[in-house]
């Protein structure tokens, strides 16, 4: 049985957690209003962008001199995986489900016999990699110390891809991020960015061939699939962010409702061990007198 | 005000500018292109040079692009661009910094025609935004 002084400080320790976890649950909120605005705000560029893209592939008619990040390469050896995780812990399973996610994708690569090359960006992502994967990383990046991730970024991130892509040092580009969903889910998104795949079916699809191209269509795709994957990275990096505070308010909520059942157990003992200690007391007093 | 369409400019962090306008003239990579209402559908990309909107008769709104995408279709315009600035709030300071870097660019011996038309194309609207 612990002694009263020792769980007095345990029960203080206890609660100072708790206001800690409080406090960063009310930081992560407050942020996640905000990152939550730029998702949304930064939401119609990259459709827009996705829209282009798909009207521009369905009226191509020369597919066989196509850009390459429309059709790839022709080989399917080499695999570049973008893992996009978080500088900062603390913040429930967000990294490690992105990590886990990539993982599986991982093995299932070399269960095939194919190359794996990883970039992680972000120090967490980097920091649960290393262990397994340690020789297969041939960049890192991370963003400690930046305020706000900007456009800038994505596309220092986007230019370093695509300027391996022209060393054909891969074939197959996928990024690893969470799509913010809502508060308690974020669902971990393997996407694949060279050779684009995927594009979302609209209703404009069907008025193919109906565009004017200026210049000749294959131009404009070589100019404009290097900067989408700006853009798609760019997007992985707001829906993170967001992810990320939503799952750090959610986390850090649950440390704070754990920390206050903790700190409810303990003054239950601490209380029966004082009356304990009193009624002994009481005891000892009662039959020394009894005794006299 | 059926002579007006909707044009919208869109940077990777936020939608700009979206209103109705009556014309739009943009520097596009082939040459200047007026767009009015009923324009054929078109995609094309931009070179360097400045966006002039007439939002209403003899009301203008003008914007710096370096770089960028437009689409028309079904009498909506958009423009899909990383730098984009209103020339309204561009500063003198990032005006000397663009100019002094296209000057370093340009005397760089391995840049291709193709960047030397751009970085020419850069250096005019510099100039013309500070008329």
């Amino acid at each position: 049985m612990p002694s009263l002084d020792d769980l007095k400080k345990r029960i203080s320790s206890v609660k100072s957690t708790q206001k800690i976890t409080k406090a960063m649950k009310m930081v992560a909120a407050a942020k996640l209003r905000r990152a939550q605005d730029s998702a949304e705000k930064g939401r119609p560029f990259s459709e827009k962008m996705n829209n282009i893209i798909l009207n521009l592939s369905n009226s191509i008619t020369d597919k066989e001199n196509a850009s390459k990040f429309l059709v790839g390469t022709g080989k399917n050896n080499v695999h570049l995986c973008v893992v996009i995780t978080a500088d900062r812990g603390l913040c429930g399973g967000f990294n490690t489900n992105i990590c886990k996610k990539a993982k599986n994708y991982f093995e299932q690569i070399l269960k095939e016999g194919k190359t794996l090359k990883i970039f992680t960006v972000g120090s967490k992502g980097h920091d649960q990699l290393k262990r397994v994967y340690g020789n297969k990383i041939i960049e890192k990046k991370n963003f400690k110390g930046y305020k706000k991730i900007t456009y800038k970024e994505a596309e220092e991130i986007g230019n370093k891809i695509i300027k391996l892509f022209n060393e054909s040092q891969f074939d197959v580009c996928k990024i690893f991020y969470n799509k913010f969903k809502n508060v308690i889910t974020q669902i971990p998104q393997a996407q694949q960015i060279i050779p684009i795949e995927n594009l979302k079916n609209d209703e404009k699809e069907k008025s193919d061939n109906f565009y004017e191209f200026e210049p000749e269509e294959n131009e404009i795709l070589d100019n404009l699939l290097p900067r989408n994957i700006s853009t798609q990275i760019f997007k992985a990096f707001l829906e993170n962010a967001a992810s990320e505070q939503g799952s750090r308010m959610t986390a850090m909520d649950n440390a704070t409702r754990n920390a206050g059942d903790l700190v409810d157990k303990l003054t239950i003992t601490y209380n029966r061990s004082r009356q304990a200690s009193i009624t002994k007391e009481l005891i000892e007093i009662i039959s020394g007198a009894e005794s006299l | 005000m059926s002579d007006s369409f909707k044009f919208e400019i869109v940077n990777p962090e936020k939608i700009i500018f979206s209103s109705d306008v009556k014309m739009v003239t943009l520097p596009s990579f082939e040459g200047e292109m007026g767009i009015l209402k009923g324009h054929v559908p078109i995609i094309t990309f931009l070179r360097p040079g400045i966006i002039t909107a007439e939002v209403e008769v003899k009301k203008f709104e003008e914007f710096f692009v370096q770089d960028g995408i437009i689409e028309y279709f079904n009498d909506n315009l958009v423009i899909l661009s990383a730098s984009v600035e209103n020339v309204k709030s561009l500063s003198k300071e990032f005006l000397d910094d663009l100019n002094k870097n296209i000057q370093d660019e340009l005397l760089k011996k391995d840049i291709t025609d193709n960047d030397r038309y751009i970085l020419n194309h850069k250096l005019d609207a510099i100039k013309d935004i500070r008329v």
